[in-house]
């Protein structure tokens, strides 16, 4: 469903960040809700309570099956924020306690804040954080990888697919390589069901997380996958009534495990075709910036590349003033969990980017619901205040 | 279907419902993103957190939004440490507090458990008595008891921590919504707070914090919730929270009234059954909670048997389903084994019905008749 008074007034750009809900995955949702629904509390031990354990639970074998885990392989949590903390703080404190000295973490900086916070959060525990070097495109090399994996690292945590950049690594191959280390490496895949073939068993990855909302399902809801074989332990972060084998306690939010897994079976089974559409998508707005506008340099790899990303910085225009003047255009500088801060993003400035291209860059991002239209509309308005900005600007002068 | 388990959920009222509606369909923008659509979905989420604020006289800055109680509770428990810490926890609290408690004890607090008497009530000079001034504390008694219902004189107790220089924490998880709670004259420092308890969503609850209280968080990353919880908004679910809680304070006497009406009509039928013993009857207890045991039952076999005939009643916390275990609150309480695991809660809402309550008690007649043949023989002296 496209609301209205975006389309009239403001073209949304931005499902990277948040995307909109199909009318099936709120409708069933909508139907564990009131006194007529499957309200009760899956741990309730009556009628009305194993009827919401049995939904979860058939939840779970499909989410499982989709992303190639055993349902018990499979933690709710309350977004990727919460597992990416889990699996990372859960797994240090499960394997080194409290006293870490020594223990090394890898990681690169182009990771998620709720994965680099952990790690800091880590360091100051005595952990040693290894930062995996990447390419200009923002590639892990499997060489330097490997390199950096030494006796003493425990961990390390790769994305899938980068929210900014949407660039993807080589997870199976990463993989191999951590486990012939004996290294415990975590995906953060929140950016990736419904973007590619995943499949947590074939590509050997002890942990991975998720989050609904970027493939089409609620806000507020997630999973960790932990590997059963060879076995994963995390501690938990939270305690309590011990649901979730007692790795994640809370009344588990029926409504929101049945929207999640409702939106990945949409998400996997129309993944072909959406891959189609935003390709065409993303070449098509590539293309009206690049014959438009001199000097729009592209923020990605050319081969491992997810399409619904298109991530463009603008040399000789102030970024601040970039997106003040697009506010008819949802679209966003880096990931929208930092764009309170206003500083450039640091995973352009990993990249090599300087300061002001890193901030003067846009991430599109393109979901099931966007159209020729919106690509049009977004490009004329890009191209408007670019050349609006650069005219004004006596940097750009220099410049040109 | 009879449902009389609403200290373990509640359905979703309509107007939280209808309220979580456009932020589940035609708003879908990221609370953190800087855009119209980001700004929109911000702005509800502030909307909430005021309605949220106004259910326990708070302030909207001293809301924290976090997954549920359970969430809520463990981050409470990270508001002490450093050397020394202790943490002091009543008998009877919620496990999302006692396993919480017990994993900061496995991190080198120090636990001091709190004794309740027959009542379930904690002692103000028990508490005093634990309390010790060198160190930093924290205190953690709920509200109200989600088993029995019993009130705690949060007031007294609260006091008692902070004149000791002691940090205070309540669940009131199962107090809000129930009882009037003004969290600004309130000797308490942190309070949990959970939606799907007073006719909100699961997934969603609070911690509410006087802002001189530092919290190490648990979650990590993005900066979310003034740097104390990252993660992307639960935008749909704190906003029917909000609906939910804003019901609730405009409704809370009426509600409180009716299941009231509700509790004294099923005490009186229970007061004839000689095998019925109230826990907890002759102290304070929130109006829709009762929890009494059956002398010679199991719980399981009670339940089980109420099940078939439709009923939803619970023994004690949802959380403890299942573990074929006695409650630890009516152990606390000083209860026996046997009378522990006879128990049976039935928690009270807005939908139920006086037709209802009679129902039950003449369902409990036949299950006892059926499942007693010397009761039922007149071998028991009543």
């Amino acid at each position: 469903m496209r609301p209205v008074y975006l389309r009239a007034e403001m073209i949304y750009l931005d499902y990277a960040a948040s995307a909109p809900l199909r009318e099936e995955v709120i409708e069933a949702m909508t139907r564990c809700l009131g006194v007529d629904g499957h309200f009760a509390n899956p741990s309730s031990d009556h009628g009305p309570g194993r009827a919401s354990a049995l939904l979860v639970e058939q939840a779970r074998e499909r989410f499982a099956a989709l992303i190639g885990a055993k349902p018990q392989e499979i933690i709710w949590t309350s977004g990727a924020t919460e597992a990416n903390n889990l699996a990372l703080l859960g797994a240090a404190e499960f394997y080194a306690g409290t006293g870490a000295d020594g223990q090394r973490i890898a990681v690169a900086k182009t990771e998620h804040k709720s994965v680099l916070d952990p790690c800091r959060q880590l360091a100051l525990r005595g952990w040693k954080l290894d930062w995996l070097p990447t390419d200009a495109q923002g590639l892990i090399e499997t060489e330097s990888f490997a390199g950096l994996l030494g006796e003493q690292t425990a961990l390390a945590s790769c994305m899938l697919v980068n929210n900014e950049t949407g660039v993807i690594q080589d997870i199976p191959a990463l993989a191999e390589l951590a486990a012939e280390r004996q290294v415990l490496l975590h995906v953060d895949a929140a950016q990736a069901l419904g973007k590619l073939d995943l499949h947590c068993q074939r590509w050997n990855v002890p942990m991975m997380s998720f989050s609904a909302h970027k493939f089409g399902g609620p806000k507020g809801i997630g999973a960790l996958y932990l590997r059963q074989r060879p076995p994963v332990k995390v501690r938990p972060l939270m305690f309590g009534g011990g649901q979730e084998r007692g790795l994640r306690s809370g009344t588990l939010a029926v409504h929101q495990i049945v929207g999640l897994v409702r939106a990945a079976e949409l998400a996997v089974a129309e993944l072909e075709r959406n891959l189609g559409h935003w390709q065409q998508l993303r070449q098509r707005l590539w293309r009206s910036l690049q014959d438009a506008l001199p000097q729009c340099l592209l923020n990605g790899a050319d081969e491992r590349q997810s399409p619904h990303v298109l991530n463009v910085s603008f040399a000789g225009v102030d970024g601040e003033a970039l997106r003040a003047d697009l506010d008819g255009l949802a679209v966003s500088s880096g990931s929208a969990c930092t764009s309170e801060h206003a500083e450039p993003s640091y995973v352009l400035r990993a990249l090599g980017r300087d300061d002001a291209l890193a901030d003067a860059s846009l991430r599109f991002s393109f979901g099931v619901q966007s159209t020729v239209e919106d690509i049009d509309g977004a490009a004329q308005q890009v191209i408007h205040s670019v050349r609006r900005l650069r005219a004004l600007s006596p940097l750009w002068e220099d410049a040109a | 279907m009879i449902y009389f388990d609403h200290n373990a959920t509640t359905p979703v009222l309509p107007e939280a419902a209808a309220a979580m509606q456009p932020w589940l369909s035609e708003h879908y923008g990221n609370p953190s993103s800087v855009h119209r659509a980001g700004r929109l979905a911000r702005q509800a989420v502030e909307e909430a957190r005021e309605q949220v604020a106004a259910l326990v006289g708070a302030q909207a800055s001293e809301v924290i939004f976090t997954s549920g109680g359970t969430e809520a509770d463990n981050l409470a428990l990270h508001s002490v440490g450093g050397l020394g810490a202790r943490l002091l926890v009543g008998a009877t609290e919620h496990a999302a507090v006692l396993e919480a408690a017990s994993a900061r004890a496995g991190q080198g607090l120090e636990l001091d458990i709190l004794p309740v008497d027959q009542n379930g009530l904690i002692a103000q000079s028990s508490l005093a008595e634990r309390l010790r001034r060198d160190v930093p504390q924290l205190v953690s008694i709920m509200w109200a008891n989600n088993e029995s219902g019993v009130i705690q004189d949060i007031a007294a107790l609260g006091d008692c921590a902070q004149r000791a220089g002691a940090l205070m924490h309540t669940d009131a998880v199962q107090a809000a919504g129930k009882l009037p709670i003004d969290f600004a004259a309130s000797p308490v420092d942190l309070l949990s707070l959970s939606a799907h308890k007073i006719y909100g969503p699961k997934g969603v609850g609070a911690l509410v914090r006087k802002r001189h209280v530092g919290i190490a968080p648990m979650l990590r990353g993005g900066g979310h919730e003034g740097g104390l919880r990252a993660g992307t908004e639960n935008l749909p679910g704190i906003v029917g929270f909000g609906a939910a809680a804003r019901s609730a304070r405009l409704e809370l006497e009426q509600r409180q009234a009716h299941v009231l009406g509700l509790r004294t009509r099923l005490e009186a039928g229970l007061a004839q059954m000689p095998q019925v013993r109230l826990f907890a009857a002759s102290v304070p207890r929130v109006a829709n909670t009762c929890q009494f045991g059956l002398q010679g039952f199991q719980s399981e076999a009670l339940l089980m048997a109420f099940d078939q005939r439709g009923i939803a009643v619970a023994s004690g916390s949802a959380c403890h389903a299942g573990s074929g275990k006695p409650t630890h609150v009516l152990l606390a309480m000083g209860y026996d084994e046997d009378t522990a695991h006879s128990a049976i809660r039935v928690s009270l809402g807005q939908q139920n019905t006086a037709a209802e309550v009679d129902r039950f008690l003449s369902e409990l007649d036949d299950i006892l008749r059926q499942q007693a043949p010397a009761y039922a023989a007149g071998l028991f002296a009543s």
